[in-house]
């Protein structure tokens, strides 16, 4: 007798499966829209205003790209930051791997080593480049220490040394995020996996590249997603550390925008470069998003 | 070549030396920030750095108290509580339509935080000046706090969904088949379910707020709402030559975040493992 009913049962079931209303989703929704979604356009627009960060912003047309395009001063910027990425990568990300699969071994020893490289994680930009700038002093600092030759330079003074000063700085306050990233990735692979590589005569070196690496691939392109997006933030550490200098030895591009808008009040180029960060930044993203083979968020969402 | 036996059992020399070495490059600008903080102002201008002070004293810690360091730590403190603190409600919240919802706006939202993971946001610096100064916050702590939120969420919102992912849906059912509402399965399933992600994200967070620097250099002007961060770059200005101080301003403000680590490392391991390593 209640052979009609049958059917509308599972539309119903269906029906409350379809979760929360979206109304709490609305309070994220609006923060993320009006202080990063507006601004995201906000800046597109500014590239285009005649502003001097005080004033009504008026229309300039492309006169700030063309400022910016021939600024001999932002052209070395973008490729500082270009080197700085490029640099930063290949220290850290190396570094970052091996330290995350010696730590995701079982010693107590290596939990020790865990606790203590996780320290400089605690200190804010600013305290870390305080603290190396005092370290790296040339009268008071490391090259007073101990008499060694190799010690003894101007560290931040040097145009020749500081960018790579300041590629060591960088992997010293990240290289401990990320390697905690790849140690939780590496605990993930199963203990089966290593057994069948030891059972078939894998070394060291092998069973790495072998099972290792292929298995923590996901891992590799976060961090990797997440290196290369922050450094085209590096603002904090370079400021305070060398404020671009000697000379323009160490004005990368988000510290241009920075000087160029907040210093020489000429928000429109500040903009125009604050727009090249966020397209170079947004393309890497996808392309390593590509590279990877599949959207990873995506297929996660729908295997939910 | 090589037999069985080599597989994973022989000690890796090579591999504890090199950690050995990281551990030394981490460790020794750590102890060079501590043993200058405790030399008083003369000896560090004569001896060697990185030696052990020859006189230990918290006369440089007294310098530091003495300027105005408490109402900087005060205002650090009460940004770093109130943005955390709403960013794990509206992030919580968010994260449980979208694991939950299946509807267009809520797997539109979740791309649209996953964008924001993946493009430099601080770039948008210029905008949010102007858009703070038009909203009359300009040099207030309510300025650094309002982005402060919004720019937190995505990172927050990738860790509890991946998290609440992992809440079986039988217990949703559950709780369905008792014809609880939405928002009671919010309070009594998912809130208590996800503190470990609660706490990771808040752990998380609190770091990026306490430690930002950007947002207080754009966003404040007077020394009434200066945070630690920007306090530590106006002492470096103001005790020139009293770096023992300034290092010692340095491990001050270092001292709530290590308290919570120490608390909370566990999970924070954990949650980061559910955000970014599945």
């Amino acid at each position: 007798m209640s052979s009609t009913t049958v059917p509308s049962r599972p539309r119903q079931r269906r029906r409350t499966s379809t979760g929360p209303s979206t109304w709490m989703l609305a309070p994220a929704l609006i923060f993320f829209t009006v202080f990063a979604l507006i601004p995201l356009l906000g800046v597109a627009v500014l590239s285009l205003m005649n502003w001097d960060g005080l004033g009504t912003p008026t229309f300039a047309g492309f006169a700030n790209w063309r400022t910016v395009f021939s600024d001999p001063v932002t052209l070395h910027a973008m490729w500082l930051t270009f080197a700085m990425t490029v640099l930063t990568y290949i220290t850290q990300a190396p570094i970052s791997i091996l330290l995350g699969v010696f730590m995701a071994g079982n010693e107590k020893y290596r939990a020790v080593y865990s606790v203590l490289y996780f320290l400089p994680l605690l200190f804010s930009a600013a305290a870390v480049g305080i603290a190396f700038k005092a370290l790296l002093d040339p009268n008071f600092g490391l090259s007073n220490a101990f008499n060694i030759p190799l010690l003894s330079q101007d560290w931040l003074g040097s145009t020749d040394l500081v960018f790579y000063v300041l590629i060591f700085v960088i992997a010293w306050c990240f290289v401990p995020f990320h390697s905690l990233l790849y140690q939780a990735g590496v605990k993930q692979i199963p203990t089966s996996m290593y057994e069948a590589a030891m059972l078939d005569g894998a070394g060291r070196v092998r069973t790495f590249f072998s099972v290792t690496l292929p298995q923590i691939k996901y891992t590799v392109i976060t961090s990797s997603t997440l290196m290369i997006v922050g450094s085209l933030t590096y603002f904090d550490l370079v400021f305070v550390m060398t404020n671009g200098g000697p000379g323009n030895a160490t004005r990368i591009l988000p510290l241009d925008m920075y000087l160029t808008g907040f210093r020489s009040y000429q928000m429109g180029p500040a903009s125009a470069i604050a727009v090249i960060l966020v397209v170079v930044g947004l393309v890497i993203s996808l392309l390593l998003n590509r590279l990877s083979g599949s959207d990873k968020m995506e297929s996660q969402q729908e295997g939910a | 070549m090589k037999l069985r036996t080599t597989g994973g059992q022989a000690p890796n020399v090579l591999g504890g030396l090199a950690a050995t070495f990281w551990l030394l490059v981490t460790i020794v600008p750590i102890y060079y920030i501590l043993v200058t903080s405790l030399k008083p102002r003369q000896e560090y201008f004569g001896t060697n750095p990185l030696a052990w002070p020859e006189e230990l004293t918290f006369a440089a810690y007294g310098r530091v108290l003495e300027n105005d360091f408490a109402l900087y730590f005060f205002n650090s403190a009460l940004i770093t509580v109130v943005t955390v603190g709403v960013v794990l409600l509206i992030s919580l919240l968010a994260s449980y339509v979208i694991v939950r919802n299946r509807g267009a706006l809520a797997k539109f939202s979740h791309r649209l935080f996953l964008l924001g993971i993946a493009i430099p946001i601080q770039a948008t610096i210029i905008p949010v000046y102007y858009l703070i100064v038009q909203m009359g916050l300009y040099d207030s702590l309510l300025a650094l706090i309002l982005p402060g939120i919004a720019f937190a969420i995505p990172i927050s919102v990738l860790i509890l969904t991946n998290f609440l992912r992992d809440i079986p849906s039988s217990l949703y059912e559950a709780m369905t088949l008792d014809g609880a509402s939405h928002w009671q399965m919010f309070v009594q399933l998912v809130l208590p379910l996800s503190k470990p992600a609660i706490m990771a994200v808040g752990i998380y967070d609190a770091l990026q707020v306490w430690n930002g620097f950007l947002f207080p250099l754009v966003l404040t002007q007077s020394s009434e709402v200066r945070v630690l961060p920007l306090s530590l770059w106006t002492y470096q200005g103001e005790f020139a030559v009293d770096i023992p101080a300034v290092l010692a301003a340095v491990v001050l403000s270092c001292v709530p975040i290590l308290a919570a680590y120490i608390i909370g490392r566990r999970q924070l391991v954990a949650g980061l493992t559910a955000g970014f390593s599945k």
